[in-house]
């Protein structure tokens, strides 16, 4: 019978997903089990935090304040830049892509399965959290959330031996695949030929091909590059970028998959900051957004990056809503 | 009645306490020693008290145990329930071995149910896996005293019969 029953389920899953509510009404049995064994290290950690010293602490704050100054001017200057290029592919007539919208996840110390990167975080499809979302740290591309239950979700990371990234030279625009190693520290490019222009030192991005990652995130830098004479791929292997091994503390990516359509108008509306957007605007120009939401499940957790269309209640528009219907 | 509910309830919380070692945060070289305890204290149960846990129990935890490694949906549950069909089978001879004896066909059902899954997970996607795929096999056998020891200490503590 439980032969039968187990077997019948193994081959249900293998063709397609369909178990999805089973397991996420067993996840929620299982899931106290993961904050239950994660809290030793989050009691650990918390202790040495309250313990650290007065001066320690006043150093650190100094530097992130520094950090933060360096950033902040960067993102003025950025902001300035992402406008021309609207500008600029406005001109070419050609479409461009919204920003992305971020949620911070949180790992959780257990340990699935010794031989898969697979990690687990503490932010579910309760916070929108859907698979097959990229996900980042401050350094690079992490990787990819491979399934979603209610309270946590699992991550797999680009060096797990099933996982496949596409990317690209960033000197040169070269595509590949980088598939991960079973390595923490270590992915291989196995398809390149011996005569490709790459080197070591080489910063790999995201390509975008594919559709899974936005474009132009750093993934790996190249350390080595051997082409083997009597093969016809060259043996090439990077270093991922993102601190797989050290992070507490990822970013979920929302990014706008599809891009915004053609548009006429050197500087859309979509793109104004929150806090202009209070002004009055043509009513004509943006009817949409303020009725129906972008992203509705994750408008409460999710911390806006600079560009993103905010759900703002625009007064000039709302009322001409209501005379329609 | 309340004493039996109580018992059970020992019960469960153990192969909880066993779910929790499963997925401990080990250090990266211990954790490919990792034996299956899960599995450990299933036998235990169904060697020690085979009317209270038998191959339903097996297979839920099966189950669970699946959803708590994000496996494919079902694999462990056909380890866990084989297994202990043949502990049930077993267990008047198992329970009259001396506990190294028991630890050979522990041995035994360690390595079918890592058999099972290699098994499975060749189907799903055939990777090459290393040669140390097969030490939580050893290591549980060596684990069995301890298993033994502890769990028949929770039993005797609260008379589970």
């Amino acid at each position: 019978m439980a032969v039968i029953a187990s077997t019948a389920l193994l081959v249900t899953e293998h063709r397609n997903q369909q178990l999805d509510l089973l397991r996420t009404a067993l996840s929620v049995v299982v899931d106290p089990l993961k904050y239950l064994v994660n809290a030793p290290t989050e009691l650990v950690q918390h202790a040495s935090e309250s313990v650290s010293s007065y001066v320690a602490l006043k150093k650190e704050n100094e530097r992130l304040r520094e950090e933060q100054l360096i950033h902040q001017t960067q993102l003025l200057k950025f902001e300035a830049l992402e406008k021309e290029n609207i500008r600029l592919r406005a001109l070419l007539e050609n479409s461009f892509k919204l920003g992305e919208q971020v949620l911070i996840a949180e790992l959780l110390s257990v340990n699935m399965a010794p031989y898969e990167h697979i990690v687990v975080v503490n932010k579910g499809t309760r916070f929108g959290v859907h698979p097959q979302q990229p996900v980042l740290d401050a350094n690079g591309v992490v990787g990819q959330v491979f399934r979603a239950l209610p309270f946590t979700s699992e991550i797999m990371l680009i060096t797990d031996l099933n996982h496949a990234i596409p990317v690209q030279v960033n000197r040169n625009g070269l595509l590949t695949i980088a598939v991960g190693s079973g390595q923490l520290n270590r992915l291989n490019l196995p398809f390149l030929p011996s005569n490709a222009d790459i080197r070591p030192g080489d910063l790999l991005i995201t390509s975008g091909l594919g559709g899974t990652f936005p474009q132009g995130y750093p993934v790996a830098t190249v350390d080595e590059f051997t082409s083997q004479p009597n093969k016809p791929f060259a043996n090439i292997t990077a270093t991922p970028k993102a601190q797989l091994d050290r992070n507490r503390e990822l970013m979920i990516v929302w990014s706008k998959s599809t891009p915004v359509p053609l548009i006429t108008k050197p500087v859309p509306p979509v793109t104004e900051p929150v806090t202009t957007s209070t002004t009055p605007v043509p009513a004509e120009a943006e009817p949409v957004p303020a009725v129906k939401k972008p992203v509705p499940p994750v408008s409460k957790p999710v911390l806006p990056v600079k560009k993103i269309a905010r759900p703002v209640a625009k007064p000039a528009v709302v009322p001409e809503a209501d005379a329609d219907e | 009645m309340n004493d039996n509910y109580y018992g059970f309830g020992r019960i469960i919380f153990t192969l909880l306490v066993a779910m929790c070692l499963r997925i401990a945060p080990w250090p990266a070289d211990l954790a490919t020693f990792n034996p299956d305890w899960v599995l450990l204290s299933l036998i235990y149960w169904s060697l020690a008290v085979p009317e209270r846990v038998g191959i339903f129990h097996a297979w839920t935890f099966g189950l669970l145990t699946d959803v708590l490694t994000g496996r494919l949906f079902g694999q462990y549950a056909l380890a866990y329930s084989l297994v202990i069909y043949i502990c049930l089978k077993l267990h008047k001879r198992l329970r009259q071995f001396p506990v190294i004896q028991q630890g050979l066909f522990i041995f035994f059902c360690l390595l079918l149910s890592q058999l099972l899954l290699f098994l499975i997970k060749n189907i799903q996607n055939p990777a090459q896996l290393r040669a140390t795929f097969w030490l939580p096999v050893f290591t549980g056998t060596f684990c069995w005293p301890l298993v033994y020891t502890v769990l028949r200490f929770v039993r005797l503590a609260r008379r589970i019969k």
